[in-house]
């Protein structure tokens, strides 16, 4: 027997509570709002489709998207897209309440650094829409996931077509690894596992104000391997913060390889709940499962976090070819570059 | 221009064959880092500490107070900044040989402020026991584990990876506390660190042809600070002195070469190239260069803002020199 609560996977999830029992929470995903709701928030057009099946077609065109642009410029953060894009897909569309993007389709330039003498500085976090008391707020941590925002940003119209036209070039704000002027980013997280931290303020913040919105952290699990994040836990859950909620890319990858050839956070469930947390552990690719623990009905005073076990290389099988090194994905040959120029066509093609 | 393929890659396992106690610890950046080779050859001495920098130093503490010599191989931001309490309390205090290997130095990274190192010299500076080696050029790069292994103590070194060029010649290794003289000259002193040494190269080389008497050196040891043939050539200089480095103008260079030029009261004109107090963004290094002014052509305004008179050299001037491996041109063994 190990000192921390065990508890058996159930239905599309398992649950822990902070005292090692298990949580009955509801099965059927009471979140998933109807379709119009959904689509007015996302800004676009009813379809006749359900709402999983319409994260599950956001998602795979964020990971051709993706692909497309790895093509393009040989080289890009491929395997987040595989690994992380129905969990941001499920943000957006499913669990966090956002108004519409405040924001040009077309990104504006880098405006400066901020300073008292630079008035022009802006974060990215009006693409996520206004903040307001009754509205969510998006946290985006590892900000080497930008590319895959923005690809959903772009399938969201929150973002114009051609915005990746500006990825990485000079002056742009569409930056390698996303900044706070980057869209969809509204803190500095680069040097990883400070963005909890400081969602842990805004929330903290809100609470004070009263303002029944709540903070959505995305997280990769290498940031569990830092110690601030298990200092951020241990605040979360000692201010008793329940407006807080936390997705876990767990793609068990790092820069060095697969994580527990590098150093082990396993088991991240038990831990979290031992640090107080409500934890729940997903299939990652499954948006029903995804959003089903951010049910808003639910009053909570400890942080909810979601662990969402995904794949680096799914929907892309070619990658597993790949492993163990897919932190960053550059093309080796003509023939590997040909066979993934196929590999896009043919998902295009399925995707009509 | 010769320019070598991660000469530290290479180095570090050459370097390390002949030394069973020099150590690799990583941060999840071994190859970003160029240890994977170092990994790959002497499994039993390398050791993966996960995405944990803070708690890294203190294991390399420890392991240096059991005789080890532990080379930590991560992100300079990732070595000044987030572990700095633990640098300076468990490695610095105890005057440990640690060897902090920081890679990305200023801004020649697009990975935007959280990965430039624009202020590392400066946190390491204030550290009492540290010292700072920094390279400029891939000659550098191969000898600079050779002086920081003899230093008794904590060293932090400002490494190059990737394709780095060859500015010197690979038989004048990087010496402690000694700059290389590049040219003499008694009418304006340029003092450049890094990679701004190739840019102010460029620069001198063209300011020479004007008829400018200007001295270069390149400093790669700044701390300690106290290298005479520094000190000899900014005594020499008549109209004043230009620091250039890719680094925050305070805590440097510039504020390194303030603090002997107003210790020792030598009182010329000082002009210092770098990032002006402020943090930088995500872009390539040309256009970061020019945008923050640390390139050949700022070293050309500088010079003529000393001497007080325009300089007619312009932007293809400079790309139009062609930079060839130096020789020093004067031996400074017996100063
Ligand atoms: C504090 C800090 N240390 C190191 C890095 C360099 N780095 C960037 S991504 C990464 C780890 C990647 O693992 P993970 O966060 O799980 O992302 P994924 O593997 O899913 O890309 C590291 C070490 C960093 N950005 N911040």
């Amino acid at each position: 027997m190990t000192a921390f609560p065990r508890s058996t996977l159930a239905g599309s999830g398992r649950i822990l509570a902070a005292n090692g029992a298990t949580l009955l929470l509801p099965r059927i995903p009471s979140v998933l709002r109807p379709e119009t709701t959904l689509m007015a928030q996302a800004g676009i057009q009813p379809r006749a489709q359900s709402p999983a099946a319409h994260i599950r077609g956001v998602a795979d065109a964020v990971r051709r998207r993706v692909l497309e642009h790895t093509l393009n410029n040989n080289g890009g953060y491929l395997s987040q897209a595989c690994s992380s894009a129905e969990i941001l897909a499920t943000l957006y569309l499913s669990v966090m309440r956002l108004g519409p993007s405040q924001e040009p389709l077309d990104p504006r330039p880098f405006a400066g650094v901020p300073s008292s003498a630079n008035p022009g500085a802006f974060t990215g976090a009006g693409y996520n829409g206004t903040k307001a008391p009754e509205l969510d707020r998006f946290i985006f941590s590892p900000v080497h996931y930008a590319l895959v925002l923005y690809s959903l940003l772009i399938e969201l119209d929150r973002l114009g077509p051609d915005a990746l036209d500006d990825f990485n070039r000079d002056g742009s704000t569409v930056e390698l690894i996303g900044a706070e002027h980057s869209p969809g980013h509204e803190v500095t997280a680069g040097s990883l596992a400070q963005a909890i931290s400081q969602a842990g303020g805004i929330a903290l913040a809100r609470r004070m104000r009263g303002e029944t919105g709540r903070v959505w952290v995305f997280m990769s699990d290498g940031e569990f391997q830092e110690g601030q994040t298990w200092e951020a836990f241990a605040a979360l859950a000692y201010h008793r913060l329940g407006n807080i909620g936390i997705y876990v890319d767990a793609n068990a990858q790092q820069c060095d390889g697969p994580m527990d050839a590098v150093m082990g956070i396993e088991p991240l469930a038990e831990r979290l709940c031992a640090f107080g947390a409500e934890v729940h552990e997903v299939d990652g690719h499954d948006p029903v499962a995804l959003a089903a623990p951010a049910d808003s009905a639910i009053e909570r005073d400890r942080p909810l976090v979601v662990i969402a076990r995904t794949d680096p290389c799914r929907g892309l099988e070619q990658l597993r070819e790949r492993a163990p090194k897919l932190h960053y994905v550059r093309f080796k040959s003509d023939a590997e570059f040909a066979t993934y120029r196929s590999l896009l066509d043919s998902l295009r093609a399925e995707a009509c | 221009m010769e320019s070598v393929q991660r000469p530290h890659r290479e180095n570090l396992i050459r370097w390390a064959a002949s030394r069973p106690e020099v150590l690799v610890l990583s941060a999840d950046l071994t190859s970003s880092c160029e240890a994977d080779g170092f990994r790959d050859t002497y499994p039993e001495r390398f050791f993966s500490m996960g995405m944990a920098e803070q708690n890294m130093m203190g294991f390399a503490a420890g392991l240096a107070r059991e005789g080890f010599f532990p080379y930590i191989h991560t992100f300079a931001v990732f070595i000044c900044r987030r572990p700095f309490d633990q640098v300076a309390m468990s490695i610095a205090y105890p005057n440990l040989p640690v060897r902090l290997i920081g890679f990305l130095p200023g801004i020649t990274t697009a990975g935007g402020v959280t990965h430039q190192a624009i202020d590392d010299i400066a946190l390491m500076r204030i550290l009492p026991n540290m010292r700072i080696l920094e390279c400029g050029d891939a000659t550098d790069v191969e000898s600079v584990l050779d002086v920081a292994q003899d230093i008794d103590g904590p060293v932090y070194v400002r490494m190059l990876r990737g394709e780095v060029p060859r500015l010197f010649d690979p038989s004048e290794p990087l010496r402690f506390n000694r700059a290389r003289v590049l040219t003499q000259g008694a009418e304006v002193l340029v003092l450049s660190t890094g990679i701004c040494t190739e840019e102010a190269v460029r620069a001198t080389q063209a300011l020479r042809t004007r008829g400018l008497d200007v001295g270069h050196l390149h400093v790669s040891t700044l701390k300690p600070f106290d290298d005479p043939t520094v000190l000899e050539a900014i005594a020499k200089a008549k109209r004043g002195v230009i620091t250039m480095e890719n680094h925050s103008v305070i805590g440097g260079l510039g504020s390194a070469v303030a603090e002997l030029m107003a210790e020792r009261g030598l009182g010329v004109r000082l002009l210092r190239i770098g990032l002006q107090d402020t943090y930088a963004h995500g872009a390539s290094r040309q256009y970061l260069m020019r945008e923050y002014g640390l390139d050949a052509m700022a070293l050309v305004r500088a010079v003529a803002s000393l001497i007080g008179q325009p300089l007619a050299l312009t932007e293809d001037d400079l790309a139009a020199v062609r930079l060839e491996t130096m020789r020093q041109v004067d031996k400074t063994e017996d100063l």
